[in-house]
């Protein structure tokens, strides 16, 4: 059952890549305490952040853009499901063939079925975050089926037994010496003199999966955009790798999620301006493969569109939190994100790490399975304006607080203290009490004048910064004086 | 043109830095304009807020409204606690269904300014006759910058500042890494965070840090007292109100 008494359902525990082992603050301990990584990221995210920045400021009309983008993104989301169902009406129209998944074990369970049926026991894969979430390829090899990584990122990331870390550079918590070291550990035929020269670490890769290209049956890719209007398919990328997989086999398998579509082919020229300038800082990408049902003669002769929801519709009924389903996985939010740069993807459990990974994974598992999320951030607001669709990611958090609160926080010392701060804060009488008894706090660090350490929970501020002593006389206490 | 002004000390400022609330009246003071405290506020409850209280946040934005809707210009020296008025109060009173309350929280919004603004926007000053003979760099606040636009307008009070050292802070756009409760609850982030503003401002070689937010002013000079150097944090409202 997708529903209990109408209420959507949340993403499946126990498949896919939506949850993480240990709350973010723990995982952020781990993650700060690796230096390698924190400079990895901080120089990866600062190049990404001065290319973006250079190319979106020479964009007269960015504002206007944006604009734009979220009034079609909500639009979109406004009339969803019969956009759908005229997008299923396109595609099989044109000869493909469309499959609705609840979740990521009907999605998982249909393609392996595809696969099977084209008598495959291997697929190339095209990058894709909906795979991702779903754990597909675990679920394919469970099977008996290899999936192929051939996005260069993400073969890094699966030749390294390893969990990508950013939406677009997957492997961007890898320099160029660790990958030369997973390569000649872990790919066939690589060279034995393979230096860590980025060239020569393409070549590499380039010669490996040419081999997977030239013989593989069946690919799975997959989309950034579908367009409800024609049925067409839409991948951006930078590598040429998935052209070569959404080309050559006879087989093509596309998971999208729901809430990648738009409604005209002309609403095309909206994202394709936003996405390259805000996600790799082009002014365009390299490659941009659309495709409609099957052409007799050229390309794939079976294409199979599996829709996904996988908690998607439960996101879609919260109306402030449904924004969240405007993302098209540029991660300009993610370089900008101060929390991010230093804590690294990993951290956030989830294949959607970041400011949108905080606001859409909590949302697509339930928040209660993601709790952690909604307060890894400062609030300071950058990846707002980063956003090409202007997702208010910052009002999204606060209100994904409230919901974990008011939903599913039992008593708690938080509770119990926000409740009382409460209480005094509104009387002014009270208020005064209040600031009498924080002078007490002038009894503590009166040798050098500051308090250097407190109990729980106020420890976790001294462990690293002091506080300054109370004040002897409060700001209301002056005034009074003056104008008594 | 005489100004009344309601002064929204905050609640932070009215307990731990007073400093701050006493140099905003000396300086509307001597720019000519009339400053009232209005005695029965408390806090805006911003806290509760962030923290995701929005329940307990209601009252405390009734009271803010009746504590305020008497005056014509509210100013605060805090580009948090403003944002706060302007973009949560209204949010948090729809949330409870309190209709009313919302269109009253938005009235008080529209008259309420954070000082930088009120200076160079409503009082149309960058010259405020102020003299402050020392090395300052400025942290240009989350909440200020991208909440409240001010933009540039601190610098442009701070450039007219006689005898200032004014210098300019790498990666100022950066968060110090307070962000309220987040500073307890995701510690560690917060102080890796902290470490590197604190890196940018002591390589400008400051006798001062200054921003527009006691809160994270009182972050960073947590972080540099601990460091036991010699560089203080001094707000906007302190540096304006010198002579």
């Amino acid at each position: 059952m997708s529903t209990f008494l109408g209420m959507p359902a949340v993403a499946p525990r126990g498949v896919g890549q939506l949850r993480g082992d240990e709350p973010f603050p723990a995982a952020a301990r781990t993650a700060l305490g690796n230096e390698q990584l924190r400079r990895n990221l901080g120089h990866a995210t600062r190049t990404i952040r001065a290319k973006r920045a250079a190319v979106v400021a020479e964009v007269p009309d960015w504002e206007e853009l944006r604009r734009a983008g979220e009034a079609l993104k909500a639009a979109t989301m406004a009339r969803l499901p019969e956009l759908l169902v005229q997008l299923e009406e396109q595609v099989t129209a044109r000869g493909g063939h469309v499959h609705w998944a609840r979740d990521a074990n009907e999605a998982n369970a249909i393609v392996a079925d595809l696969v099977r049926r084209a008598g495959a026991d291997e697929v190339v894969k095209v990058k894709s975050m909906a795979t991702q979430e779903i754990g597909l390829n675990e679920a394919l090899e469970a099977q008996g089926i290899a999936a192929w990584e051939t996005d260069l990122a993400e073969l890094i990331v699966q030749l390294g037994h390893d969990k990508p870390s950013h939406i677009l550079v997957p492997a961007i918590h890898r320099n160029r010496t660790e990958i030369r070291d997973i390569f000649l550990r872990e790919m066939e035929g690589a060279p034995a003199d393979l230096t860590d020269e980025p060239r020569q670490l393409a070549m590499a890769a380039r010669a490996h999966l040419r081999r997977k290209f030239l013989t593989a049956r069946v690919a799975v890719s997959g989309a950034n955009f579908a367009v409800a209007e024609t049925g067409t398919l839409a991948v951006v990328e930078s590598e040429g790798n998935g052209r070569m997989c959404l080309t050559l086999p006879q087989t093509l398998i596309t998971v999208m999620g729901i809430e990648k579509l738009v409604p005209t082919w002309t609403d095309l020229e909206v994202f394709l301006q936003l996405l390259p300038r805000s996600s790799t800082g082009e002014r365009m990408n390299p490659y941009t493969s659309l495709w409609t049902g099957v052409t007799p003669g050229d390309g794939p002769q079976d294409f199979h569109l599996v829709l996904l929801d996988n908690g998607r519709t439960a996101v879609l009924a919260d109306e402030v939190g449904r924004s969240a389903l405007h993302c098209i996985r540029c991660s300009a939010c993610l370089n900008v994100c101060p929390v991010y740069e230093r804590t690294g993807g990993h951290a956030y459990g989830s294949v959607y790490p970041g400011p949108i990974g905080a606001v859409l994974s909590p949302q697509l598992t339930g928040v209660e399975d993601n709790a952690s999320l909604p307060y890894a951030s400062s609030l300071c607001g950058a990846c707002f304006d980063a956003c090409p669709v202007r997702i208010d990611i910052p009002s999204l958090l606060v209100h994904l607080r409230a919901r974990h609160v008011e939903e599913h926080r039992g008593p708690s010392a938080e509770a119990v203290s926000m409740a009382a701060m409460s209480w005094v804060m509104a009387r002014p009488g009270r208020f005064r009490g209040g600031e009498r008894l924080m002078r007490l706090g002038r009894l503590l660090g009166r040798k050098r004048d500051r308090i250097g350490a407190l109990p729980p929970p106020l420890s976790a501020w001294t462990a690293s910064r002091d506080l300054p002593r109370p004040p002897a006389q409060t700001f209301r206490e002056w005034w009074r004086t003056r104008n008594g | 043109m005489t100004v009344r002004v309601a002064l929204f000390v905050t609640c932070l400022a009215d307990a731990m830095f007073p400093q701050v609330g006493k140099a905003t009246v000396t300086l509307l003071e001597r720019l000519g304009h009339e400053v009232v405290f209005p005695e029965a506020q408390t806090c805006c409850g911003q806290m509760h807020v962030n923290t995701g209280y929005q329940r307990q946040a209601v009252k405390l934005v009734e009271h803010h409204m009746r504590t305020f809707e008497p005056y014509d210009a509210i100013v605060a020296p805090s580009g948090s606690c403003v944002g706060s008025v302007r973009h949560q109060h209204a949010a948090v009173a729809e949330r409870a269904g309190k209709r009313q309350l919302a269109a009253r929280a938005g009235e008080v919004a529209k008259r309420t300014y954070e000082l930088s603004e009120f200076l160079v926007d409503v009082l149309g000053v960058t010259d405020v006759g102020a003299r402050y003979p020392h090395r300052v760099t400025y942290h240009p606040t989350c909440h200020s910058l991208r909440m409240l636009r001010v933009g540039d307008r601190p610098l442009r009070l701070l450039r007219e500042v006689e005898g200032i050292d004014l210098v300019e802070l790498p990666d100022a756009e950066q968060c110090c890494g307070f962000g309220g409760t987040f500073a307890l609850k995701n510690a560690d982030t917060s102080a890796a965070m902290l470490a590197d503003k604190l890196r940018n401002v002591l390589s400008t070689d400051p006798d001062v840090v200054s921003a527009g937010d006691s809160s994270c002013l009182m972050h960073i000079g947590g972080g540099l007292s601990r460091m036991s150097v010699e560089t203080r944090p001094v707000h906007l409202a302190e540096i304006l109100a010198s002579t």
